[in-house]
């Protein structure tokens, strides 16, 4: 599945269904379940019905009842303003959702290890 | 109305911001050639099917992604309930993935695409990793192929990835 038309192309992947929603929501929107078992078995259709390597299923399903939205992607809100980096600062310590995550995180290392992470050519955190 | 404007182009406003702000051009992965062709063997109601997420999404009690190039992923157990997943990503908002983490890893979608005989059913385990990585070469040469092994070992017939 992708909602990156272009970055998709590029990537050239066997077989994809593009979604043309804001990044974050690849897979549909919060708390429906009816559009989202819509929109992915659509996309899983795509294994049954695509044949030729390289081609894209059109999803047709819509953010919103305007386009509005694809204005504001990752440009200034005027002319005026500057662009600006929206971005987290990076660096190499997990970042937690909650502190409450992060504790029981810890807790569980200090038992002798997350058995769920897989961590691999990096030490573990 | 109707959809008016095109797709966004990622590619093309990743360039105009990293312009505007001085960065060199970011590097786009371009695969000139496709990759190997797979029919699917048998119809996706009989598929058992796999999920791979690249939104950050990580379990409570497991640890969370780090932003600078990490490459390691989490092992989700589809039948727990969806409720303890969290997300973390520097590059995308994460509100509604927080609130209902469906929108970028569909665990609870495909769960019920099983119950009702669309999918065969959903592999027990699915995989996550944090997909802001800028290093493809260690995503070609490590992520990648571990995520293969791992879900050919999983006996999947199938994988739905689900980027952000």
């Amino acid at each position: 599945m992708t909602s990156a038309l272009s970055i998709t192309r590029a990537v050239n992947p066997p077989r994809a269904a593009y979604l043309d929603f804001p990044l974050g929501h690849t897979a549909g929107k919060p708390h429906q379940p009816r559009l989202n078992r819509y929109i992915v078995r659509d996309a899983l259709t795509g294994f049954e019905t695509l044949h030729q390597p390289g081609q894209m299923l059109m999803l047709p399903y819509e953010w919103a009842d305007d386009d509005a939205w694809k204005d504001g992607v990752m440009r200034p809100r005027s002319p005026t303003e500057q662009h600006d980096d929206s971005r987290v600062e990076r660096d190499a310590t997990p970042q937690y959702q909650t502190e409450h995550d992060r504790a029981l995180a810890e807790a569980e290392l200090a038992r002798g290890g997350c058995a769920t992470c897989v961590w691999l050519d990096e030490p573990g955190a | 109305m109707p959809s008016t404007r095109p797709p966004v182009d990622y590619i093309e406003r990743t360039r105009d911001q990293y312009s505007a702000l001085g960065y060199p051009p970011y590097q786009w992965v371009e695969n000139a050639e496709l990759a190997p062709w797979a029919e699917l063997a048998k119809p996706l109601s009989q598929c058992r099917v796999g999920l791979i997420g690249s939104g950050g999404i990580y379990k409570t009690g497991q640890v969370a992604f780090h932003y600078k190039d990490d490459t390691s992923f989490r092992i989700i157990d589809t039948r727990e309930p969806t409720s303890t997943l969290r997300a973390t990503h520097f590059a995308y908002d994460l509100t509604d993935a927080r609130s209902d983490p469906n929108v970028v890893f569909p665990i609870d979608t495909l769960n019920e695409l099983a119950r009702e005989g669309f999918i065969g059913s959903l592999a027990e385990r699915a995989y996550a990793f944090m997909g802001g990585i800028y290093s493809s070469r260690r995503v070609r040469g490590r992520l990648a192929p571990e995520l293969a092994n791992r879900i050919v070992r999983d006996g999947v017939d199938v994988v739905l990835l689900v980027p952000v």
